[in-house]
């Protein structure tokens, strides 16, 4: 379990993290969701201890990480890709620390394993790619066989292979009842490996919720309708407190009533349709919808130049 | 979507009792010092620096005796001149103590020593006994070989001492001990500073420049300044004849140098503390 209450952390002027409460609970994945520069990274040092938060608080198992007696037993992590020093081996690195906590040198041997790093166990980390830094770092965070685990941009680096890998990882470690925090900028991802979501945007909280959930919310889910008399469809749904849009295709987007709804009434009416098709978001969409607002570094995509007066934002 | 329909098997993770400890932060630290070449390179100079130079003014002092008048002859500190390597030893030693901290910094790493230990007095405390004990230990072999080889060098006709005559045991002791102060004083700029550059410009600039600096001052002042400095009290530890004047005495010279370790690793354990890492 962690638990973040009213977590904020300034630097200078600049506001990483504001008021940022959730709860993080054992046994499901939990993604970690913003864009990039949104306060992820922040927050999880914070969770660490590794920074100190300006305001409020956030704690692991109920109490705050430097408490804990056994750190690396109890809690995993994976903070930043290649965070080992060049010259050390991967096998020296993960040796210090597992001393730290008293763990048996066996363990190393069985994570350089797991992460499939063992065949080059000695030589030194800077000539690892960052695929290969990644597994090192996973095999860190799970040297203590913790059972809160956080993990910033895991994938980052790694090839598909990799990739679904760490995906199966991660929802195996929370099948066994672990807590497992992942963060990432990609919601594609998050949409595959996560079961629910805290979302992020400028350091504040947009929502938590179930993927589920966050689909169904979404604006984007709407009801595309056609009809030969889409007119008088139309009048009849907005009568019932529908908000319906009239596409230049001729079609019908329908929001506010579901496609139940709306055959039931086309009957009544009735009228002929030719389409009924209850359209939703793919989950980049509804996550681009929530944080279209917060995101800190726009790219535009519009031509360099003042062409049309409306800017950027496509 | 991976809906969970069986409720997930409780964790049955027996923690051992107890939390982890000082020994355990130890041999964390030995581990950390050993396995990386810069550690390697820092000693191997030292060694042979301090070792080598000291041989080869032993070697040429012997060669040259015969064409030096008698003052010159009268004035020779044997002990001295074998232990002159010190001097740039000091400057390997000085380097390792800021990479021992500031290569954490650099590279990352101090995020997963915390991460695992999160107790960062209990961490700095054990890199320094780690460092304190390696740098000691290289320093005083360093010493002790620089003396009996320079001496061996230093064969008849020219005078030579052992470590019995006067002030010699003590420059030999005393060297390996101020080094491994001065090592220490390094460490802690390089807490403080956390810069790797930074930090080596600073240990090197109180060596080099800042006796330049207070050549400027009144004299008297200068005076009264001057023997506060590092390398003036390295200089006066090694020395066995001709005690500067207005100097502290050997051995109150290496307290004022363990004092400003203190003080600076001091100061660098409460920014430690503080410091978002």
């Amino acid at each position: 379990m962690i638990e973040a209450k009213g977590l904020t952390k300034h630097y200078g002027d600049k506001r990483a993290v504001e008021q940022l409460s959730f709860t993080v609970r054992p046994g499901v994945v939990t993604g970690f969701l913003g864009p990039n520069g949104s306060g992820k990274s922040t927050t999880m040092r914070m969770i660490m201890g590794l920074d100190m938060p300006t305001a409020g608080d956030v704690t692991v198992k109920g109490t705050h990480f430097k408490n804990l007696q056994w750190p690396l037993r109890e809690v995993g992590a994976l903070l930043e890709a290649k965070a080992i020093h060049p010259g050390r081996s991967a096998r020296a690195h993960l040796t210090m620390l597992a001393q730290t906590n008293h763990l048996p040198s066996d363990r190393v041997d069985e994570l350089l394993e797991l992460v499939g790093l063992t065949s080059v166990a000695n030589k030194r980390a800077g000539k690892f790619s960052l695929g290969m830094g990644q597994r090192l770092g996973i095999a860190a965070a799970l040297l203590g066989d913790p059972e809160i685990l956080l993990f910033d941009e895991p994938v980052n680096g790694l090839d598909p292979d990799g990739i679904r890998w760490v995906r199966n990882l991660l929802k195996g470690l929370a099948r066994e009842g672990r807590t497992v925090f992942v963060s990432s900028h990609l919601m594609s991802e998050m949409a595959l490996t996560a079961d629910e979501v805290v979302i992020i945007g400028r350091g504040k909280l947009i929502s938590q919720t179930s993927i589920g959930d966050l689909l169904s919310q979404s604006t984007e889910n709407f009801v595309r309708v056609r009809s030969p008399e889409a007119a008088k469809l139309k009048a009849a749904l907005e009568e019932q407190g529908a908000v319906v849009a009239l596409e230049d295709d001729g079609s019908l987007s329908v929001r506010g009533a579901n496609e139940v709804a709306i055959g039931e009434l086309a009957a009544k009416l009735p009228v002929v349709l030719h389409e009924l098709a209850p359209q939703s978001a793919s989950l980049e969409e509804a996550f681009m919808e929530l944080t279209e607002d917060s995101i800190e570094y726009h790219g535009s995509t519009s031509s360099t130049g003042p062409i049309n007066s409306t800017g950027a934002k496509s | 979507m991976s809906t969970q329909t069986t409720p997930p098997p409780a964790m049955h993770k027996a923690l051992p009792p107890g939390h982890y400890g000082f020994l355990d932060l130890l041999r964390s630290e030995w581990t950390k010092i050993r396995t990386v070449r810069s550690t390697m390179w820092t000693i191997g100079v030292t060694v042979v620096l301090g070792i080598g130079i000291g041989a080869l003014v032993s070697a040429l002092t012997r060669s040259h005796w015969s064409s030096m008048n008698l003052g010159q002859r009268l004035s020779f500190d044997p002990s001295a001149t074998s232990l002159i390597g010190i001097l740039f030893a000091q400057f390997a030693v000085g380097i390792l103590g800021v990479l021992v901290i500031s290569a954490e910094y650099s590279t990352g790493t101090i995020r997963a020593t915390f991460s695992a230990a999160p107790n960062r007095s209990r961490v700095f405390a054990a890199k320094i006994v780690v460092f304190g004990l390696l740098s000691l230990i290289v320093a005083e072999f360093t010493s002790f070989v620089a003396f009996f080889l320079g001496q061996f060098l230093l064969s008849s006709p020219a005078t030579h001492a052992t470590l019995s005559s006067p002030g010699a045991f003590r420059a030999v002791f005393g060297g390996g001990l101020f080094v491994c102060a001065l090592g220490l004083v390094a460490m802690g700029l390089g807490t403080i500073i956390r810069h790797t550059a930074g930090a080596i410009s600073a240990f090197v600039g109180i060596l080099l420049v800042l006796p330049i600096l207070t050549a400027a001052l009144p004299s008297q002042l200068s005076q009264d300044v001057r023997k506060f400095m590092p390398d003036r009290i390295g200089v006066d530890m090694l020395t066995t004849k001709s005690q500067d004047f207005g100097a502290f005495s050997p051995w109150v010279g290496l307290l004022i140098v363990a004092i400003y370790a203190v003080v600076l690793l001091f100061i660098g354990a409460s920014m430690l503390e503080r410091r978002d890492a």
